[in-house]
């Protein structure tokens, strides 16, 4: 995965907070998910950056955890469910 | 119309269950168009009454104190609503991620630009088939070019684009051109819809059930689609249970997830409560949405699974089916409050065997009875409140 793509929420898709449920959700068309805790962090910080500054960022606020592959697996997954999208590097893919 | 929320529950914190999560608002059911599966009562011709925007705006907060999160505006068609830019604005003021379920009848881009800035989400366009003279065949007037035009501009304004059509007999045969029309205008999702045999589609069941070759073939087809497109549009293909031979958890389980109101604000546990026999639906003019939701005997009725006879009372998959879909069970067996007849375990299920062996035959085509006002005063009589 290329560190320089810039990763953000797919169209149409929202993440906010929902009180009746204390968790983050992400909406999309006609459906729902109800995130934990490290998903909500990792998708809040889709707004565009790339991937190598998100890494950053999540390091910075959990100095503890071993930041790096899990989020690259989160985020490969959730490519795949359509909420976060970026552009490959041309020979990806 | 047709519109099944999708919720996904794979994470733990508050429990979902218990919430209406989906807010369906049925805010008119005036419509141009006629199809004929619509899901909309036979007797929608009866509903003259619509609630005022204040009264859909109230609504809309207490659903969102009870914790519903998506709300389908659908009809009808909801933009014969002059008020629906309001609507939209705010619902999406308070935090719903708004979708319109539209034929896209009544729009234009000024419209479209206008609901936009209103914080609508997303739209789902309903197509009939891929090419003029088929959807006027199946919904009197398809409006075809017209919704081609609107798919187009929905794509060009940045909403995400949900393509959504119902399959029959009548248009199952086209489908690698429909998906192909999908494709070329850019949808991002696409709904293929197998008729669900409620309200008009049962009416017109002989006419619009397709054999089973047919519903294979169109699997096949999509199959082949969902390869090509991968990454680009999604495709969902949601299958018949008279054909599946399984029972649909219809509405996740009654009083669970789904919340309607019909246009005259009376609030609905599922799409066709209102035709179910012995359900007093209250109003949300009258009654506040918590007291509806929770203390309602309409909401309370089927809730749960424990009032289910055999075989569903002692079968191992209960929690997941709720013993299906209740319209079904009174249409196909007489009583909402028995096993639906698609499932094999119940008694009444040769009905449905019979009736796709009746699909398989060759046979002279039956007539479409469309949805008219005139034929809903016809097929359930007028003027009187079936509820009251
Ligand atoms: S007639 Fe067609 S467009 Fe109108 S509400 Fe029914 S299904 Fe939707
Ligand atoms: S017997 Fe009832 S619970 Fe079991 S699969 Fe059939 S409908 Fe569902």
């Amino acid at each position: 995965m290329d560190r320089s793509a810039h990763v953000a929420l797919a169209r149409g898709v929202r993440l906010q907070w929902e009180p009746a449920q204390q968790a983050r959700v992400l909406l999309y068309p006609e459906g729902m998910v109800q995130l934990n805790e490290s998903a909500g962090e990792i998708l809040a910080l889709c707004d565009g950056r790339t991937l190598a500054e998100m890494i950053d960022e999540l390091q910075r606020r959990f100095p503890d955890a071993e930041v790096g592959d899990d989020v690259l697996e989160f985020l490969a997954d959730a490519r795949r469910q359509g909420w976060v999208e970026w552009e490959d590097a041309d020979h990806e893919r | 119309m047709n519109a099944d929320g999708a919720i996904q529950e794979p994470t733990q914190h508050v429990s979902l269950r218990g919430m209406p999560l989906w807010l369906l608002a049925e805010v008119t059911y005036r419509c141009p168009l006629q199809c004929a599966y619509c899901s909309n009562p036979l007797g929608f011709a009866r509903y003259r009454d619509e609630l005022t925007t204040e009264q859909w705006v109230s609504v809309f907060r207490q659903a969102r104190e009870l914790g519903s999160v998506q709300l389908g505006l659908s009809g009808g068609e909801p933009l014969l609503r002059k008020d629906l830019e309001t609507l939209v604005g705010e619902a999406r003021t308070l935090g719903f991620y708004t979708n319109l379920i539209t034929s896209g009848v009544g729009m234009d881009e000024r419209r479209l630009a206008r609901l936009r800035e209103a914080g609508l989400d997303h739209i789902q366009l309903s197509f009939q088939a891929d090419e003029s003279e088929l959807s006027d065949q199946v919904a009197g007037r398809g409006h075809f070019e017209h919704k081609r035009a609107i798919a187009r501009a929905i794509h060009a304004q940045g909403y995400p684009m949900v393509f959504n059509i119902v399959l029959h007999r009548l248009n199952l045969d086209h489908i690698d051109s429909i998906l192909q029309l999908a494709w070329d205008l850019g949808a991002d999702y696409v709904e293929l819809a197998n008729t669900q045999y409620h309200g008009w589609a049962f009416h017109n069941r002989k006419a619009l059930m397709p054999t089973r070759a047919q519903l294979q073939h169109a699997e096949a087809v999509t199959e082949r689609w969902r390869q090509k497109a991968d990454g680009r549009m999604r495709i969902f293909f949601v299958g018949s249970d008279y054909y599946d031979q399984k029972a649909k958890p219809c509405m996740n389980g009654w009083g669970t997830t789904f919340l309607g109101v019909a246009p005259d604000g009376r609030a609905l546990p599922c799409h066709g409560a209102a035709e179910l026999p012995g359900l007093a639906l209250p109003s949300v003019a009258r009654t506040p949405l918590r007291e509806i939701w929770e203390d309602s005997d309409a909401f309370n009725f089927f809730r749960g699974d424990h009032w289910l006879p055999e075989p569903c009372a002692s079968c191992e998959v209960l929690a997941q089916c709720h013993g299906g879909c209740r319209c079904q069970a009174y249409l196909l067996a007489g009583d909402p409050a028995v096993t639906d007849p698609t499932c094999p375990k119940s008694p009444h299920h040769d009905r449905v065997l019979a009736a796709v062996e009746a699909a398989d035959r060759p046979g002279t085509a039956k007539p479409l009875v469309f949805r008219t006002v005139e034929n809903s005063r016809l097929l359930r009589g007028s003027g009187t409140d079936p509820n009251s």
